[in-house]
C-alpha cells in the first residue's frame, strides 16, 4: 500500500500543470495544428494524471520528489550566462561534431555551429522550423511518440516550444556526428523545460547523433524531453544519449524510434546525473530485416535514482534486436530496469536477446530488474536474462595477489563490468569520454587512466 | 628467504593446518605433496594472503618481514607470487592491461618509474614466446574463455613477467596435457635462479619429473610428516601415500 499522500501530491501537481497550460497557452503558440495538438495533449494529461506506483510501469519509482517541487516554465529563468567555454566538459575531445545547443529548452544559436554538410541535410531548431515550414513537421510531430498512455509525453507535447530538428535526405551520409546539447541552467529558480526533437533519416542514409543532457550543481531543474526518430529503409543510425544533469535535477526522457525495413539502429543510453531520472526508449520494427542494438549503462550513486524503461516492438518479421543494459549502483542509490519485448503474430524469424546485469557496490544500493518477453509468433529465437550481484571476492583477491591495491582492483572490476557495452561504442572519442565519465564516478577511478 | 614456524590455520572454523614448519633458502625449489584435503592449497593461499583463511598460530617471515601481517598486494610487491590452482576469469579486463597494472604497481612500490610502453611490449613478447602463447592472447579478457591449460600457462607467464623472488605454484600441473606440461615446466625452470625460491604444491609426481625439487615435503592432515629429496616424490608416485599415512600418526612403527 502506497501512502495516500502520494496520490494527493500527484493530483495537486497535475492541477498545477493544467493551470499553467491555461495561462500560457497563447505564449506557447505555433500553427493551428500544433495548438490543437497541445490541447489534445493537455486534455489527455489531465485524464491520465501523473503515474503513481500503482502503475505497473512505475512500480519502483516514487515521483513525489518531482511533483512536490514548484517548477516554473523555463522562460521565466533569468539570462543563463552560459558561454562557450562552459560547454567544453560536455564535448568529446578531438571529435569534430555539428553542435546544436539548447539552453533551458531553447535553441542557442551563438553556441551552435554546423560543419560543412552534404546537400539537403537540415539540422537546427524545431521552433524555427515551426515558423518557416510547419507543413513539413505536421506529418511527423507526435506521430511516433504517443501521448495516449504516457503522461510525460503528453506534458511535453502540450508545452514544447523548441528542440532539435534533424533531417538527412535519402542516400546521404553525414560523417561528422551531430551533437545535440541540452543544458539546464538556473541557479535561483527551479525550472522545467520540455525539449522536443525530431530526427528523420531518409532511405539508405547514415548519421550519428549524440544527445547530451547536462547541467551544473546545485541547480534544481526538470527536463522532460521527447525525441522522435524515424529511420528510413536501409538507413543506419548510431545514437548516443548521455545524461549528465546536475545531481539535484530531474530528468525524464522518452525516445521513440520507428524503424523501416532493413534499417539498422545502434542506441546507447548512459545515465550519470540527476537526482531522479527516467530514461525511456521505445522502438518498433515497421518493416522486415531491421536490426537494433539497444544498450544502456546507468550509474547512480549516493541517493540518486535511475529508472530505465525499454520497449522493443517486433511487428515485422526477420528483425533482430539485441539489448544490453548494465547498472552499477553505489551508496543508497536506486535503479530500475524494466525491459519489454513484444514479438507480434506476424513477426516470424525474429531474433531478440535482452540482458540486464547489475552490480551493487554497496549494501544499501538497490535495483529492481524486470525483464520481459511476450511472444506471439512461433518461429523465433528469443531470450532474456537478468542478474544482480556484487564484486567477486575471488577476482578482487586475484588482482591484489598481483600487486594491485584493493581500491584499484575494485575499480578495475567495476569498469570491466560495463566494458562490453563501452567497447561497442564505435566512435573512439565518444568511447574515451564514456570511459572517463565511468571512471570519474569510482573512488579515485580517474587514476586508472587509459582504457582498460 | 621464507621461514614458517608452527603455522596453524582454520578455514570456516575447521583447523586445516596444524603446525607447519618450513624453511626455504634462496635458490631452492621445495615441493609439497600430499593427498587431497591434506592442506596443500590452504598453505599456498595463506602465503598469498587470502583473508578467508584464519591464522590461529605461528609465524611466516619473508626476508625477515612478517608476511602474515601484510596485505596481499604488499606481499606481491615484496616479491611473493602465487600461481593459482583455479585462476579467475575476468572479462572486460585485457591480459595486457592487467599485467601492466600489476607490473607498474610493483615497480611503484619499489620506487621505480612506470614501464615504458615499448619496453613492456618487448618484455611481454619474449615471455609469451617462452610459453607458446600467441599474440592475440594479450588483447583477450583476462583468462576469459581460456582452456585449463591456457590458464595455467598464463599464471606462469605472469610469473615470468613480474619476476617475483618467491613463487608458490599451486597445482600448476593439474589438467595439463603432456605438451602443455612441458611448456609450463620449461617456463618454471627458466625462472630458477640462485636468488629465487619456489614452493611447488602438487598432488602428483608428474611435474616434478621436469621441475626437479631440492626438497620434497609430504603434507598429511595439516602437518608435514616427512621430508626428503627428489627420490621421496618418486617413491610416492610408485607406492602412493598409503605407507606414509600408516607411518604418520604414530612415531615410526617398523614397516613390513
Amino acid at each position: 500500500m502506497r501512502p495516500v499522500t502520494d496520490v494527493a501530491v500527484a493530483v495537486d501537481a497535475k492541477q498545477t500543470y493544467v493551470a499553467e497550460f491555461a495561462s500560457s497557452e497563447k505564449e506557447l503558440g505555433g500553427p493551428k495544428w500544433v495548438r490543437t495538438l497541445r490541447q489534445n495533449a493537455i486534455a489527455r494529461f489531465e485524464s491520465l494524471g501523473f503515474p503513481t506506483q500503482k502503475h505497473e510501469e512505475w512500480k519502483y519509482t516514487n515521483l513525489a520528489p518531482l511533483l512536490r517541487a514548484p517548477f516554473k516554465p523555463a522562460i521565466l529563468a533569468r539570462p543563463d550566462g552560459v558561454v562557450a567555454e562552459k560547454l567544453q566538459p560536455f564535448t568529446f575531445g578531438v571529435l569534430k561534431t555539428n553542435q546544436v545547443v539548447f539552453v533551458n529548452g531553447r535553441y542557442a544559436p551563438r553556441l551552435s555551429y554546423l560543419r560543412s554538410l552534404p546537400e539537403g541535410v537540415r539540422i537546427g531548431s524545431m521552433a524555427e522550423m515551426l515558423r518557416s515550414e510547419p507543413r513539413a513537421l505536421e506529418k511527423h510531430v507526435a506521430r511516433y511518440a504517443s501521448f495516449e498512455a504516457d503522461s510525460f509525453v503528453a506534458l511535453n507535447t502540450a508545452f514544447f516550444q523548441d528542440g532539435a530538428f534533424v533531417e538527412i535526405p535519402k542516400n546521404t551520409v553525414v560523417d561528422e556526428p551531430i551533437h545535440l546539447l541540452f543544458l539546464s541552467a538556473s541557479r535561483d529558480l527551479p525550472i522545467v523545460a520540455h525539449p522536443r526533437n525530431l530526427i528523420l533519416l531518409g532511405a539508405n542514409s547514415h548519421a550519428t547523433v549524440i544527445e547530451t543532457y547536462a547541467g551544473w550543481a546545485p541547480d534544481v531543474t526538470f527536463t522532460n524531453a521527447a525525441t522522435e526518430v524515424v529511420v528510413g529503409p536501409a538507413a543506419v543510425l548510431e545514437h548516443y544519449k548521455v545524461q549528465r544533469e546536475s545531481e539535484r535535477a530531474f530528468h525524464f526522457g522518452t525516445m521513440t524510434v520507428d524503424q523501416e525495413r532493413d534499417s539498422s539502429v545502434t542506441a546507447h543510453s548512459m545515465s550519470f546525473g540527476s537526482s531522479l531520472s527516467r530514461n525511456s526508449v521505445s522502438t518498433i520494427f515497421r518493416g522486415q530485416g531491421g536490426s537494433l542494438t539497444l544498450n544502456g549503462i546507468f550509474m547512480p550513486r549516493e541517493t540518486q535514482q535511475h529508472d530505465n524503461y525499454t520497449r522493443i516492438d517486433h511487428v515485422a518479421p526477420s528483425c533482430t534486436s539485441v539489448e544490453l543494459y548494465r547498472g552499477i549502483l553505489d551508496g543508497r542509490s536506486r535503479g530500475v530496469f524494466n525491459g519489454n519485448i513484444y514479438v507480434r503474430k506476424d513477426a516470424q524469424k525474429t531474433v531478440a536477446r535482452q540482458t540486464n546485469k547489475n552490480l551493487l557496490l554497496s549494501k544499501e544500493a538497490f535495483v529492481d530488474s524486470t525483464p520481459g518477453l511476450e511472444i506471439l509468433a512461433d518461429d523465433v529465437k528469443c531470450n532474456h536474462a537478468s542478474t544482480i550481484g556484487q564484486l567477486d571476492d575471488n577476482a578482487v583477491f586475484y588482482l591484489r595477489s598481483r600487486g594491485i591495491d584493493e581500491e584499484a582492483a575494485r575499480n578495475i572490476l567495476t569498469y570491466a563490468f560495463v566494458a562490453d557495452v563501452v567497447n561497442q561504442v564505435r566512435v573512439a572519442p565518444i568511447r574515451i569520454k564514456l570511459d572517463q565519465l565511468i571512471l570519474s564516478r569510482l573512488p579515485k577511478g580517474a587514476g586508472l587512466g587509459e582504457t582498460l | 628467504m621464507l621461514e614458517i614456524k608452527g603455522l596453524h590455520v582454520k578455514v570456516a572454523g575447521k583447523e586445516i593446518l596444524k603446525g607447519i614448519d618450513l624453511s626455504i633458502q634462496p635458490g631452492e625449489v621445495h615441493a609439497i605433496m600430499g593427498p587431497n584435503g591434506s592442506g596443500k592449497t590452504t598453505l599456498a593461499q595463506v602465503l598469498a594472503g587470502r583473508v578467508t583463511y584464519e591464522v590461529t598460530g605461528g609465524t611466516a617471515r619473508f626476508e625477515g618481514k612478517d608476511l602474515l601481517a601484510m596485505k596481499p598486494e604488499d606481499r606481491a610487491r615484496e616479491g611473493v607470487f602465487m600461481a593459482f590452482q583455479y585462476p579467475v576469469e575476468i572479462p572486460g579486463v585485457s591480459n595486457a592491461y592487467f599485467l601492466k597494472a600489476a607490473l607498474n604497481a610493483i615497480r611503484k612500490y619499489r620506487g621505480q618509474d612506470e614501464i615504458d610502453a615499448m619496453d613492456f611490449v618487448t618484455l611481454v613478447q619474449d615471455k609469451a614466446k617462452l610459453l607458446g602463447l600467441d599474440e592475440t592472447f594479450m588483447k583477450r579478457g583476462l583468462n576469459e574463455g581460456f582452456s585449463g591449460g591456457e590458464k595455467k600457462k598464463n599464471e606462469v607467464f605472469q610469473m615470468a613477467v613480474l619476476e617475483p623472488k618467491f613463487c608458490v605454484l599451486d597445482e600448476t600441473d593439474s589438467g595439463l596435457d603432456i605438451d602443455a606440461l612441458r611448456l609450463v615446466a620449461n617456463g618454471i625452470n627458466a625462472m630458477r635462479s640462485p636468488k629465487r625460491a619456489m614452493l611447488v604444491v602438487t598432488h602428483y609426481q608428474r611435474l616434478l619429473d621436469y621441475v626437479v625439487p631440492d626438497v620434497v615435503h609430504v603434507l598429511v592432515d595439516g602437518k608435514i610428516v616427512k621430508s626428503g629429496d627428489a627420490d621421496l616424490a618418486r617413491n610416492l608416485e610408485k607406492h602412493g601415500y598409503g605407507w606414509i599415512l600408516e607411518e604418520a600418526p604414530r612415531p615410526a612403527p617398523a614397516r613390513p
